[in-house]
């Protein structure tokens, strides 16, 4: 088998489980990413590993997408999970009227689900509010931000890829309208120099517009960012969320020693440098106490944004319109070769989001290699920065 | 809320040139951390300018640097609570510098990554709380983020390259502390010699800088009491 060399734009959870898909398949992978890997949405999500409940009413295909995921993530990423379950929480009588709508949802997806009255969620989180009214259990957990995806690049990086980050990505490189490389500037020097491939991918998550139009194609995002805001210490050991539909400050995820409220829902034009309302901390705060009350006692720590790659034409107004799935376009259906986008989705679906886009790209080379990202344990985060480069 | 504006004065160096110092004026609110500066100088005024980043929480260990000289996460230092008309920002000693204030963290990794520490933890949790059916029993994630504050702040780091410096001997306790099914003997051999745990001058800059409550001064000391105690013991044992 010929080796094919494909470059991946982007360094987040979806290019990182890309690199490892492709370099398991035998490719040839270059990934470049404009800062440390992980400094795009991705390190600054909320760190929920999704069961899928929270979309199982509203959005089913990326409910199902959480819980396969999420079940694989156990068993390839073991010891980097806090795998204490999650809570749905009903305060209101309004919530314990959606109770019913939810559980079948979860049943359709396959979310396996536990109800539990008012006092045994008490016993599981003394710290929940003493309005609660019933619970439902599923199995939601906690993930660090950024060192699964490390896991992604440390295998890939044993595997052969390799990975560079501040090296971004200023133009794309073309003949006729097959796309044969990229020119980056490495920040490290300010020097441009220019990368071939067969393909390139660009996984450049709420960027990924931006990147795609150095192509000349188009590709249908919406950056939408939310506010979190991290206190310390643990209020909670498993995921809190409100039984209800999806809105502002409705989950607490505790991890290490701090507890993490989010999120809100707007949406901007620049996932750059992005700003942190107060109003939506104030939010953050005071829905995060309908759940736990302890919140608005505990010491801050942080807040800040970080922007979902949505897919759905600019136009929507709260980005809470639009599905959590994910989309791989391959841009041969515009015109130009050689160029693939992959983007929308979560952290959490990220390896199934890589494997989707490998079989693109591998239909489109001509390779046939299976996926095996399933079954492959990932090497330790460690490991990434251990092994030279 | 009011605005103010603030003198960054960052460290640049990019490979192949000579480090150097280069003011950036920033406006800046209550809420803005050191770390939203620097993003506020690389997006308005200097695309060149590198440094590392990754959760803006306190929990990747990524954002580690000096300012005002001291060993700091950039992400929850707030700017005007630094109180200085001038903010002075350098990247972290003891580690090779990259570009700017980006340092190679593979010395540091190659150093903490033998002790095998897992980043789950089995104690400290809510104590009143019961563990969910279907769940074994409760998990969280270590504190160290493996941000080398504590290695940049050790003197002994600076002067004995060999020295497995603070992180690495925290880690190293905790697998003593709490083995997690791995036999600690291994762990406390790595760390009984010169460059381990009897190289430490007990002055505790490292627990000072530590973002993350890991006190790898007082894991030193544990360590050394550890073994101190397994020697005393092997004496006993062998008359
Ligand atoms: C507030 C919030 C909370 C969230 N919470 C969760 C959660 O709890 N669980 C979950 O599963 N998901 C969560 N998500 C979703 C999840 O964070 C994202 O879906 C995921 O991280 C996207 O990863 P990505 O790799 O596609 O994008 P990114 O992580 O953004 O990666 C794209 C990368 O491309 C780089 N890049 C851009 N332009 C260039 C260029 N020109 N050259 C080189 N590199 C470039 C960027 O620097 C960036 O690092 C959350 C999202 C938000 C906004
Ligand atoms: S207490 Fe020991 S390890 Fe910590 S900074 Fe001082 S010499 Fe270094
Ligand atoms: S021990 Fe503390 S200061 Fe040192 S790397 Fe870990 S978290 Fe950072
Ligand atoms: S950005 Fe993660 S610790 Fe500061």
């Amino acid at each position: 088998m010929a080796t094919f060399h494909v470059l991946i734009i982007g360094g987040g959870a979806t290019g990182a489980a890309l690199a490892h898909d492709l370099a398991l398949r035998g490719l040839q992978v270059t990934l470049v990413e404009r800062g440390e890997v992980t400094s795009g949405t991705t390190g600054r999500h909320h760190g929920l590993l999704h069961s899928g409940a929270r979309y199982a009413v509203k959005d089913q295909e990326s409910a199902r997408e959480c819980i396969e995921e999420n079940m694989i993530l156990r068993r390839i990423a073991p010891e980097s999970l806090e795998l204490n379950d999650g809570l749905f929480v009903a305060i209101t009588e309004e919530d314990v009227a959606y109770r019913d709508l939810f559980l079948e949802g979860c049943a359709q997806c396959g979310i396996p689900t536990r109800e539990l009255t008012r006092e045994e969620a008490l016993r599981l989180e003394p710290n929940l509010s003493p309005d609660l009214k019933l619970a439902v259990q599923v199995p939601d957990g906690t993930m660090d931000a950024m060192r699964i995806p490390l896991r992604f690049l440390a295998t890939a990086k044993h595997n052969g890829a390799v990975i560079k980050p501040f090296t971004e990505v200023v133009a794309i490189l073309k003949q006729g309208n097959t796309v044969t490389g990229v020119r980056v500037r490495d920040h490290r020097t300010e020097k441009e120099y220019e990368i071939g491939a067969d393909i390139v991918v660009n996984a450049a998550g709420p960027w990924s517009e931006k990147v795609a139009a150095m192509a000349g194609v188009h590709v249908p995002i919406q950056p939408s960012p939310g506010v979190l805001l991290a206190l310390r210490g643990r209020l909670c050991n498993m995921v809190i969320n409100r039984l209800h539909r999806s809105g502002d400050g409705d989950i607490i995820v505790p991890q290490r020693g701090l507890s993490v409220v989010g999120t809100s829902s707007w949406v901007v034009e620049d996932p750059d440098n992005l700003p942190v309302p107060e109003d939506h901390v104030q939010l953050m705060y005071e829905k995060g106490a309908e759940m736990v009350p302890m919140v608005k006692q505990a010491p801050f720590r942080a807040a800040w944004s970080a922007a979902r790659p949505l897919v759905g034409e600019r136009g929507a107004t709260t980005g809470r319109e639009l599905s959590r799935t994910f989309k791989c376009f391959d841009h041969a259906d515009e015109g130009v070769e050689g160029f693939v986008t992959i983007t929308g989705g979560k952290a959490t679906t990220a390896r199934g989001m890589a494997e989707t886009t490998a079989n693109v790209v591998c239909q489109k080379l001509g390779v046939d290699a299976p996926c095996r990202t399933r079954e492959v344990v990932l090497l330790p985060h460690t490991a990434y920065y251990v092994q030279p480069d | 809320m009011a605005e103010q504006t603030v003198q960054f004065k960052v460290f640049r160096y990019k490979q192949g040139e000579r480090p150097s110092y280069q003011t950036y004026t920033v406006r800046v609110d209550p809420r803005t951390t050191v770390l939203r500066a620097l993003e506020q100088i690389r997006q308005e005024q200097d695309g060149t300018l590198a440094f590392r980043h990754s959760c803006f929480h306190a929990s990747c260990g990524t954002c580690g640097m000096k300012v005002n000289g001291q060993e700091v996460l950039a992400c929850v230092t707030n700017v005007l609570e630094l109180g200085t008309p001038v903010v002075v920002v350098e990247p972290l000693d003891n580690a090779p510098l990259i570009t700017d204030l980006v340092v190679d963290m593979g010395d540091f990794y190659a150093r903490y990554q033998p002790a095998g520490m897992p980043m789950i933890r089995e104690s400290e949790f809510l104590p009143d709380s019961q563990v969910p059916e279907g769940v074994e029993h409760h998990m969280r994630l270590e504190n160290c983020i493996e941000c080398g504050l504590c290695l940049s702040a050790c003197p002994v780091a600076g002067s004995d390259p060999l020295y497995l410096g603070p992180a690495a001997l925290a880690a190293a306790w905790r697998m003593v502390e709490e083995p997690r099914g791995r036999d600690p003997a291994t762990v406390l051999a790595w760390v009984d010699h010169e460059h381990g745990c009897w190289r430490c001058h007990a002055a505790f800059e490292c627990s000072e800088v530590c973002p993350s409550n890991v006190d790898p001064a007082g894991a030193i000391m544990a360590l050394r009491r550890e073994l101190t105690r397994r020697k005393i013991g092997q004496l006993f044992g062998r008359r």
